[in-house]
């Protein structure tokens, strides 16, 4: 597989959220504005590239039995310092994302990647598709934070774009399954044509 | 009294699944069938409730005394690992014809973030019950909480494989089909539960 194709993989073929159906909690939880879609997507992001670095130097020595749990602490330790990181520098969306920061631990795609590509792959292959699935989960996220916020609270970005309150429930939990429903309904749709 | 707004609280009003989003990829994943649903749920249920005492006490005891918090979520995802392993081990034994059942949904609890987030959640929030004042949860608070949390998430999860293999029997228009029509119709039953808020 060529470079480039490893790293845009992550934005159709492999998406991870309308295809492969992977962390699906953040995605539905975080993102009742586009912002806090984006600086999900991006802590994802930080997480993956990271984790697939080092899981892909470490898994030739690492033996099979204790494999997961191995990778689980490595992910672990990166969410910690992650953890540090936003509290320090961005602590506004530390607390807007609230639990779901320590989650990345358990979010499915940084575990599925490092068992399906990083511990089969070079180092510089593992970081390029933690790169491209990361930022194709930011893109999705950020997809899924416009429509809510659009219709649940009239705004882009804060942006306030008609006067009013919106439609609430699309910011409340039901809001977050119609939308990804939808949208994953539109994705099919259009990514079948191709 | 208190004990009693606390399940309530959790199952209902805050369910695990239908209004904090915890735990969705194995919802999405054995929902299909009624008879893993409630498999799912019993194993989810014994894990939840059992990991949120040991990280309880771990953090009580050990992590607060000795200033290392920031070690929470590497420590409590390991003790979940072990607990979870030992699950597996003592299910093979009872109940093989469950263990053939949940097949690779048992070692998936591990990264079901049900489980890492209650356990996080009872030590790290304030809670509120029936208007009383916000307080941090004791021993036996949060493992009701935890225990009532899961059973909430048996209810969502048996209430929606029952409405799944419903599903099946119509005929979907095609984009829908699978996981699409899933989601719509996880939204609809989470407006139903909003329902309830505000009785507790």
């Amino acid at each position: 597989m060529s470079k480039l194709s490893i790293f845009t993989k992550g934005f159709l073929k492999e998406n991870p959220t309308f295809v492969l159906l992977l962390g699906l909690c953040p995605t539905l939880a975080t993102t009742t504005t586009a912002l806090n879609g984006v600086g999900m997507g991006l802590a994802t992001l930080f997480v993956l590239v990271l984790s697939n670095i080092v899981i892909s130097a470490i898994a030739p020595v690492v033996p099979d039995k204790v494999h997961i749990p191995v990778y689980i602490v490595v992910i672990a330790t990166f969410v910690t310092i992650l953890q540090f990181l936003m509290q320090a520098y961005t602590p506004g969306m530390y607390k807007s994302l609230g639990l779901f920061i320590p989650l990345i631990v358990v979010n499915c795609i940084v575990l599925g990647r490092a068992e399906a590509f990083a511990s089969k792959n070079g180092i510089l292959d593992s970081a390029l598709d933690g790169l491209g699935i990361g930022l194709g989960f930011t893109v999705s996220l950020m997809v899924l934070g416009l429509v809510r916020e659009l219709l649940g609270s009239g705004s882009v970005f804060g942006w306030k774009l008609f006067s009013g309150d919106g439609i609430l429930v699309f910011v409340m939990a039901p809001g977050a399954f119609l939308v990804l429903g939808y949208l994953m309904v539109l994705f099919n749709k259009l990514a079948k044509k191709e | 009294m208190e004990f009693l707004l606390i399940i309530i609280s959790a199952i209902f009003v805050n369910n695990i699944m239908l209004a904090q989003f915890l735990g969705t990829c194995p919802f999405i994943g054995v929902s299909g069938r009624l008879s893993t649903a409630t498999g799912m749920s019993g194993a989810v249920c014994f894990v939840i409730t059992l990991s949120t005492l040991v990280t309880y006490l771990i953090n009580k005891y050990l992590l607060v005394p000795f200033g290392l918090t920031f070690l929470q979520t590497i420590a409590f995802i390991l003790v979940i690992a072990a607990l979870v392993q030992m699950v597996e081990i003592v299910l093979k034994k009872i109940s093989p014809s469950l263990y053939q059942a949940l097949g690779i949904f048992l070692p998936l609890i591990t990264t079901n973030c049900a489980v890492l987030g209650v356990a996080l959640n009872v030590v790290t929030k304030e809670f509120t019950f029936g208007g009383g004042p916000a307080h941090m949860l004791g021993l036996g608070e949060a493992v009701v909480y935890a225990f009532a949390t899961s059973l909430g998430y048996g209810l969502a999860m048996v209430l929606f494989a029952g409405l799944r293999e419903h599903l099946d029997l119509n005929d979907v228009p095609k984009p829908f089909r699978g996981v699409p029509i899933a989601l719509v119709t996880v939204g609809i039953l989470a407006m139903a539960f909003m329902g309830f808020s505000g009785i507790v």
